[in-house]
């Protein structure tokens, strides 16, 4: 191989600035790239109407929440909280869609230990599952879902986790865990995301939310850490609406 | 058809800390360096400013920070006999993309491997004899001595103002320390994090039970600290919000920390994010690399030629490059010949969740750092005689703890609903006064002959390119560790009062879904002989003398620690000697 000398490294680097602008995507070059408003984050409006729900899904989702995390005198359960808001922000979003995970065919039905390889969206999940079940609780139970006693939407939850329920094209336990999953991701996330409204979550469990620097908390153990959560998006103190 | 961009004296794929840090050398050595980025640029200010960057939802859960898989991913398998599947969404490990690399979420533990990681075949057997060794095992020395790594072990650590508390000073133990380590030729350079309640308990307990506990070297730094680049970084804050997420507050330490200040401000020094490199060019011979190829942003293809080329991507990415560029023999499990793919392997992590009463003790759990924690090294490496238990190998273990983050952390005492009231009063009794350490035993995983990558014959990336396909499985050897570790680190927990605890114990078969650590190691491995290793053990490839390949790829085996310290000191090592020896005389350093 042809030696490599010094001086034809450092000949090279007279050539740096042709390349400026060529290629497509970001030079680096000088100093480090900043702006005065960096990216946004595009967090989803937590007002106005459904965005990916039809109004009797909302309504069903709401009652489901309101069973799977049921209010008690301290903490409102998972309907009030808003958990229905933000499962209809995120089905509408990238996350509804699966934007970014990979979905390539062939899809195969794997082992457990190979992970979930369905060609079924969130969204798509969510809209056939909700049909389904609606139309099972119609035909088996004689009502609207929301029409059920809490106890009876209890006992069709529980058969849905356990596999029992058979529910017309979608596996019902799919379904129950995605639904699961989600409520309990809206009960605990900012409440930016449309969830965990006025921070009840966070309220209940103690978490401080994005507070941010704990350095005088550090040394002072076993206490009761005093003061409540604060969302991405400020406190309700600050604006004097507590 | 590909345009030809300017020459330069160095292409280094990939900006991660490796890349960083080669840049940074050979710029210094006075090479024209250009790095090519497959992510965005990523910094605090524009990426994840300190008024926004404490979402869980956003970076935890919807891995903001990270390689989308419909950008490329790799199929999975345990067994030989079976057929691979795409990865589908991220589960048992997370590639970083963008400048800075997994630099920029990782928690910032900064370890060091034990001496006897360096010489683990010859170590074992000597001490146990080789049929101690599962036949199929196929663990080798590095090539590289810890006495020599030592100074770039040092030198990482003065540049991220890693804190710690020294265990051993040229050979003194020291109070406080691991008494395991390796000697140190100095002390950290800023002194351990103070520690939380929790984490504090826990060592409280280990060394009641006999152990020597020691504050985990933290890359999160515990006061403000300019490095021997001039970059300042300020004390951490405990937020909790630090592996997964980028640091607002330029206290964890990651290349845009402490190094690309100073790099992209040279001359000589040139970046493009957004850019992939899809091969490694060469020449005729084959021996010799011209370059890279790489696509742009809008899909156009270039080629930037080069004197030497510095892979410095993510472990399986290097590794592809190298297959895609027919660059080195690619391994055959069957035959037990070639290289390219060989030694792959990950960690053998578990987790113990403890309860204890909510009326006594107040954890605070969203107090805490990335690299937060008190840790023993008694069951690390051969830290302990193995000839009783019948496996090799072992891993730290600690309360480390790193955050409070209510979706991923509101454990409830096994028997507890899933849902409903019981479930609710649960997460609210608990919260505050229970521990899940995450990656609370800390495993190595010790290489095999059928654990390895190639590429897969059916899946393909956005340009139509082969997947990578892993085949891992855990063996018998890594159970009974794991068995033995998470045992001993349960009882620590019911010596600190815990009135439950529930041991997570690793099981096979290996699984895509549940997430370890990021540690993937292996696939063109360092070592003495062409036959067994892709690299020497200056990094520098076998077949092409003018690639050097960076990062844990080159871990002939994973050590029960964190690599990023590890391959950083292979970084700096690596580096020395392309500017001392390979530019003075470029060829191969190694003869065979």
């Amino acid at each position: 191989m042809p030696p490599l000398r010094r001086r034809d490294l450092l000949a090279g680097t007279a050539l740096v600035l042709l390349e400026a602008g060529v290629a497509r995507g970001d030079i680096l070059q000088g100093e480090l790239p900043w702006e005065p408003a960096p990216e946004h984050p595009s967090y989803p409006p937590t007002t106005g109407g459904w965005r990916f729900f039809t109004a009797p899904q909302a309504a069903m989702v709401e009652a489901i929440a309101e069973r799977l995390i049921p209010p008690d005198p301290a903490t409102p359960g998972g309907g009030e909280a808003g958990c229905a808001v933000y499962i209809d922000r995120q089905l509408a979003g990238p996350y509804g869609s699966n934007t970014g995970l990979y979905d390539r065919p062939p899809f195969v039905k794997g082992t457990p230990s190979q992970g979930e390889q369905s060609a079924i969206t969130p969204a798509q999940l969510y809209r056939a599952g909700l049909a389904a079940l609606a139309s099972w609780c119609q035909q088996q139970r004689g009502h609207a879902w929301v029409q059920l006693s809490a106890a009876q939407q209890d006992e069709v939850l529980r058969g849905l986790e356990a596999g029992q329920i058979q529910l017309q094209g979608v596996n019902g336990e799919t379904l129950f865990q995605a639904v699961l999953k989600d409520v309990k991701e809206g009960f605990f996330a900012d409440p930016i995301y449309g969830g965990n409204r006025d921070m009840c979550a966070w309220k209940m469990i103690g978490f401080p939310g994005a507070r941010y620097n704990y350095r005088d908390w550090v040394g002072r153990h076993n206490q009761r850490y005093p003061y409540p959560p604060v969302s991405i998006a400020g406190s309700p103190d600050w604006s004097g609406a507590a | 058809m590909a345009r030809t961009l300017p020459a330069r004296d160095v292409v280094i794929v990939g900006l991660g800390w490796t890349g960083s840090i080669l840049a940074n050398e050979l710029t210094d050595a006075g090479l024209s360096v250009t790095a090519i980025e497959r992510g965005p640029w990523r910094d605090a200010p524009t990426e994840f400013p300190p008024n926004a960057a404490q979402d869980e939802l956003r970076y935890r859960i919807r891995h903001e920070l990270f390689l989308q898989p419909a950008q490329t991913t790799f199929t999975f398998r345990n067994k030989m006999s079976q057929t691979a599947l795409p990865i589908r969404t991220w589960g048992a490990f997370m590639p970083p993309n963008g400048v800075g690399g997994g630099g920029v979420h990782w928690n910032a533990e900064t370890w060091r491997f034990l001496p006897s990681d360096f010489v683990l075949r010859t170590h074992l057997t000597q001490r146990y004899g080789a049929r101690f060794l599962p036949p199929d095992m196929t663990i080798q020395d590095w090539g590289v001595s810890y006495e020599e790594l030592e100074p770039y072990y040092d030198r990482f650590e003065y540049l991220c103002g890693t804190s710690g508390t020294a265990g051993n000073l040229r050979g003194q133990i020291q109070p406080g320390g691991n008494p395991f380590e390796g000697p140190r030729s100095r002390p950290y350079p800023t002194p351990a994090q103070e520690q939380p309640f929790s984490h504090t308990l826990f060592g409280e307990a280990a060394r009641n039970l006999g152990y020597k506990p020691f504050p985990q070297p933290s890359g999160n730094l515990s006061q403000a600290y300019t490095n021997p680049l001039g970059v300042r970084m300020g004390p951490c804050t405990y937020c909790g919000f630090c592996e997964w997420f980028g640091c607002a507050n330029y206290s964890k330490a990651s290349p845009q920390t402490t190094i690309l200040p100073v790099l992209v401000r040279k001359a000589n020094f040139s970046a493009r994010d957004q850019c992939e490199v899809t091969r490694i060019n060469t020449d005729a011979s084959g021996q010799r690399a011209t370059g890279v190829s790489f696509v742009d942003s809008s899909g156009a293809e270039w080629e930037q030629p080069a004197q030497l080329v510095i892979l410095a991507a993510y472990t399986i990415f290097n590794v592809q490059l190298l297959m895609l560029s027919g660059i080195g023999r690619r391994y055959d499990p069957v035959s037990n010949s070639g290289v390219i793919g060989r030694n792959f392997t990950h960690q053998t992590i578990s987790d113990v969740l403890s309860f204890f009463d909510p009326a006594k003790f107040i954890f605070n759990p969203f107090i805490a750092s990335g690299a937060i924690g008190m840790c023993i090294d008694e069951f690390n490496g051969d830290n302990f005689d193995h000839g009783p238990y019948g496996f090799v190998g072992g891993g730290y273990m600690g309360q480390v703890q790193t955050n409070g983050r209510p979706i991923e952390t509101t454990p409830v005492p096994p028997g507890t609903p899933s849902w409903g009231a019981q479930w609710k009063q649960a997460v609210r009794e608990n919260y505050l006064s229970a521990l899940q350490p995450g990656t609370g035993v800390h495993g190595s995983m010790y290489s095999y002959r059928d654990v390895y990558l190639d590429l897969d014959p059916t899946y393909k990336d956005r340009f139509g390119r082969p997947l990578v396909r892993i085949t891992m499985d855990f063996h018998d050897n890594e159970i009974k560790q794991n068995h033995f570790l998470t045992d001993k680190f349960a009882e620590i927990f019911v010596a600190m009062g815990a009135r439950q605890v529930e041991k997570q114990y690793r099981k096979a078969p290996y699984s895509i879904t549940d997430y370890q650590t990021t540690h993937l190691c292996g696939g063109a491995i360092m070592g003495t002989d062409p036959h067994t290793s892709a690299l020497n053990r200056y990094l520098q490839s076998w077949d092409v003398p003018n690639l050097f390949v960076m990062g844990a790829s080159a871990f002939p085996q994973n050590a029960g620690y964190n690599p990023t310290g590890t391959l950083a000191a292979l970084a700096y090592w690596s580096a020395d000697a392309i500017r001392n020896r390979y530019l003075k005389n470029p060829g191969p350093l190694v003869h065979v």
